[in-house]
């Protein structure tokens, strides 16, 4: 057991540690822990609809919160994040010669993240500040 | 899996492979190895169906219509009266968990060093997953609207 973790930290080791990448390493990690922690929550809070539609409202009514609101976004980014980096790592990991241009694609990546994230921090902003504002 | 000392110099890795040094390890490795390079797989092919699935869900639940507002029971009946959508969300379901947990599976072989520690976590997750999987499951595909006349 102690062989086989020591191997899958060798894997990891030789992409991202002590590699520029391991900034988008430890963010992947972080906004993975995060999507599947809410998605526990999520598929409880999905079900309660089989109670019923008084008891599922109720339960939505939970989330009609501008600071919770603000929390999707965080989940929002989290998940946008999290699938540029992984398509970026699967990239790298099917096509190894790209490697030579990893430092081209992180900011393509990165670039990409910044451009989707804008108009969705537009707009899931504004509906922040619209439910504060009722 | 604890295999002795005596047994891997017969499984030598196919291919060249790593220097005889690594034998050892190789050969109590292989099986293993088989799983994790499944699961590896898995995790770069779930992750491209999951850019569409899961990048879609929340934008079509936070953006469009003021966001996350207009959902209620209505609007989730509506949307499960069609077989895409309840489709979409029991396959974003499946691969999300099992997407999920195997990374948490990969974050507990990083940094649990004690086995017992380790072995314990993940079966948390397992058993957890295991359960929303069937509870989304049974919700999605017996969900029944008309159960509540004029709910929706």
């Amino acid at each position: 057991m102690a062989i086989r973790a020591s191997k899958r930290k060798s894997d990891y080791g030789s992409v991202y540690r002590g590699h520029p990448g391991q900034w988008s390493w430890l963010f992947h990690r972080v906004t993975g822990v995060a999507i599947i922690l809410f998605l526990f929550a999520h598929v409880v809070d999905t079900a309660v609809i089989g109670w019923g539609p008084e008891a599922y409202n109720r339960v939505l009514s939970a989330y009609e919160n501008p600071f919770v609101r603000l929390l999707e976004l965080g989940l929002v980014t989290a998940v946008v994040y999290h699938s540029l980096n992984g398509i970026k790592i699967t990239l790298i990991d099917f096509f190894p010669r790209l490697t030579r241009h990893i430092k081209g694609i992180s900011i393509a990546t990165l670039l990409l993240f910044i451009g989707t994230m804008i108009p969705i921090a537009v707009i899931m902003g504004k509906q922040a500040l619209d439910l504060w504002n009722a | 899996m604890m295999a002795t000392t005596t047994e891997p110099t017969t499984s030598a890795p196919r291919g060249g492979g790593p220097p005889p040094s690594r034998d050892l390890r190789m050969g109590r490795e292989r099986p293993l190895g088989g799983f994790e390079l499944w699961a590896w797989l898995f995790m770069r092919i779930s992750g491209l169906v999951l850019l569409i699935l899961a990048v879609g869900h929340v934008l079509i639940m936070h953006i469009p219509g003021g966001g996350v507002s207009r959902i209620d029971f209505g609007f989730v009946a509506t949307r499960w009266s069609s077989p895409f959508w309840q489709t979409w969300d029991w396959m974003l379901l499946s691969l999300a968990l099992v997407h999920g947990i195997n990374g948490l599976r990969n974050i507990t072989l990083d940094h649990v060093e004690r086995t017992g520690v380790r072995f314990a976590a993940n079966m948390f997750f397992y058993v957890l997953g295991f359960t929303l999987f069937v509870l989304g499951t049974i919700i999605v595909v017996t969900f029944d609207p008309s159960k509540w006349p004029g709910a929706v």
